[in-house]
């Protein structure tokens, strides 16, 4: 088990290896063509965003990665893992929890053919510590609150010490406030867990205070590839997120659509 | 709510059923309701007492109980077996669903004359009926769990590496309990409804037999008696299903308590 470590103020360095890579990646479903020659690598480590409108193929792409969906054409590759670790868990917008299944037996889920139950059981306890939900563990999902169930799923994610973390908007469904609290959380763990994580998101504001790095999808194509070299733990409404923020806007809706 | 409130909650169910057999006492004592019509529940009772001292009652209702269980089992258990491998496969489904469903028209009673033919009025009779009742209900509750488990959460185990067993145990048969349970409270009432039918035809004991031989001597408590116990033990199934449901569906918003509502923050 990786200890985890605090990251420095920058970004992932550049040096680290790739978490994995997409060469010429292509899918299309019948005569409709969902991604188009997709090239892309993402160092491990690194907090990538993927934003684009509705129907622009980002959660193809996350499907894609997660090994849920194959490719038509061109190839995927990741880094292997070590025995012990998932390679990748995504997290979905709803929680997809198992009602009849306790908290603390939901999070152990994560843990499916990696460890002994009762191993899973104690190390599932840890990781609704980590979430803040450590007094909720012998609780049913259905008496949880919708942030407290994805803070469920979080865990249940990230309780295999997934080297890719995939997140399909999984704050989408919350309301403003409870997702700024997630987005806290997200970005603190992500900070002392070391993983990849790669968010699927249509909010830009929610890109850009968690990512290191936004890619803005446009019809099945990377229209912009931005880094967002900001400190942490940055704060929403700062001026130079919102610099990026206008670049975002502007590549997505075109200059006009930026100034209004 | 209190261990007294519920109580008495509980309690309170049974408050018109004690006022219904106080006003048919009155009623049979003022002679509106005569004694070939019906007889008094005191009446009822004291063929109640006759019946249990000789042995009758003790012995008839084992029979019954014992007819009722076993065509339970037989048919409950390949409705069961059925429905997984239907809701699993969808080779066996294509292969059995469209027969079944046609089977499932014909009512079950209406086999009564062939049933008799084929095995006169012997213990498989009554089974034979029992087991086509209790078939169908828990067949089609059983199949339609399965096939309404959220897919999402089949994907879910699916990315966390659940192998098929797995994801069986853990997914979709907890899934499909709700529905599984549904079927099952049909199927005993089917149960005892077939059970009536086939000994009040044709039976040399049992609840029904003893019914239909009190009849022949104009015996009329007992036949009342043996309505009673049958409604007794109908609700008697009930509440142990229901008591199984609140053990296994413990998780199900509709079997928490009303303390534990969701909390929105």
């Amino acid at each position: 088990m990786p200890k985890p470590q605090l990251r420095s103020v920058d970004s992932a360095p550049i040096s680290a290896p790739p978490a994995f890579s997409f060469q010429s990646v292509s899918r299309h479903f019948g005569e409709k063509s969902v991604l188009s020659n997709i090239d892309l690598t993402v160092p491990q480590g690194q907090f990538v965003a993927i934003i684009g409108k509705s129907g622009c193929g980002k959660s193809t792409l996350l499907r894609l990665l997660a090994g849920l969906d194959q490719p038509d054409g061109g190839q995927i590759t990741r880094a292997p893992v070590q025995p012990g670790q998932s390679s990748i868990r995504i997290m979905f917008q709803e929680p997809r929890l198992l009602p009849w299944a306790r908290v603390v037996d939901n999070v152990a889920v994560g843990l499916t053919g990696l460890a002994s139950r009762s191993e899973a059981k104690a190390r599932a306890h840890d990781l609704l510590e980590k979430v803040g939900l450590s007094d909720r563990d012998g609780e049913w999902p259905s008496v949880l609150s919708g942030g407290q169930r994805q803070r469920v799923a979080l865990a249940r994610a990230l309780i295999g010490q997934p080297s890719v973390l995939a997140l399909d908007e999984p704050l989408g469904a919350l309301d403003a406030l409870t997702r700024i609290e997630m987005q806290h959380l997200l970005s603190r763990i992500w900070q002392t867990q070391g993983f990849t994580a790669v968010l699927v998101t249509h909010d830009v504001a929610e890109a850009v205070i968690l990512a290191d790095r936004v890619i803005v999808l446009d019809a099945g194509k990377v229209a912009l590839d931005l880094a967002i070299p900001l400190p942490r733990p940055r704060r929403h409404g700062h001026p130079d997120l919102a610099v990026y923020e206008q670049k975002i806007l502007a590549q997505l809706f075109g200059e006009d659509g930026a100034q209004a | 709510m209190t261990a007294l409130q519920a109580r008495f909650g509980a309690a309170i169910g049974w408050l018109l059923p004690v006022v219904i057999l106080l006003i048919w006492e009155a009623l049979s004592r003022a002679g509106i309701i005569t004694e070939n019509v019906l007889p008094a529940p005191t009446e009822v009772f004291a063929a109640f007492l006759r019946v249990l001292k000789s042995g009758d009652l003790a012995r008839n209702i084992g029979v019954s109980a014992w007819r009722a269980l076993t065509g339970l089992a037989i048919g409950g258990s390949i409705g069961f077996a059925l429905g997984l491998a239907n809701g699993l496969s969808l080779l066996s489904r294509n292969l059995t669903d469209t027969t079944l469903q046609m089977v499932r028209n014909i009512p079950h009673l209406a086999l009564i004359p062939l049933v008799i033919l084929w095995f006169g009025i012997d213990e498989g009779a009554k089974l034979f009926l029992v087991a086509l009742g209790v078939f169908f209900p828990i067949y089609v509750n059983t199949l339609l769990g399965i096939q309404t488990v959220d897919p999402q959460l089949i994907e879910m185990g699916r990315t966390y590496g659940m192998d098929r067993r797995a994801l069986f145990l853990r997914v979709i048969l907890p899934g499909a309990l709700p529905s599984i349970f549904v079927g099952l409270r049909y199927a005993l009432g089917i149960m005892w409804l077939t059970l009536i039918v086939a000994e009040t035809i044709s039976a040399s004991s049992g609840l029904g037999y003893m019914a239909m031989q009190a009849r022949e001597f104009l015996m009329i408590d007992v036949v009342v008696l043996s309505i009673l116990i049958y409604a007794l033990l109908g609700k008697l199934a009930d509440s142990f299903v229901r008591v199984l449901e609140r053990l296994c569906l413990q998780w199900h918003p509709a079997f928490q308590k009303t303390a534990q509502q969701p909390a929105r923050t």
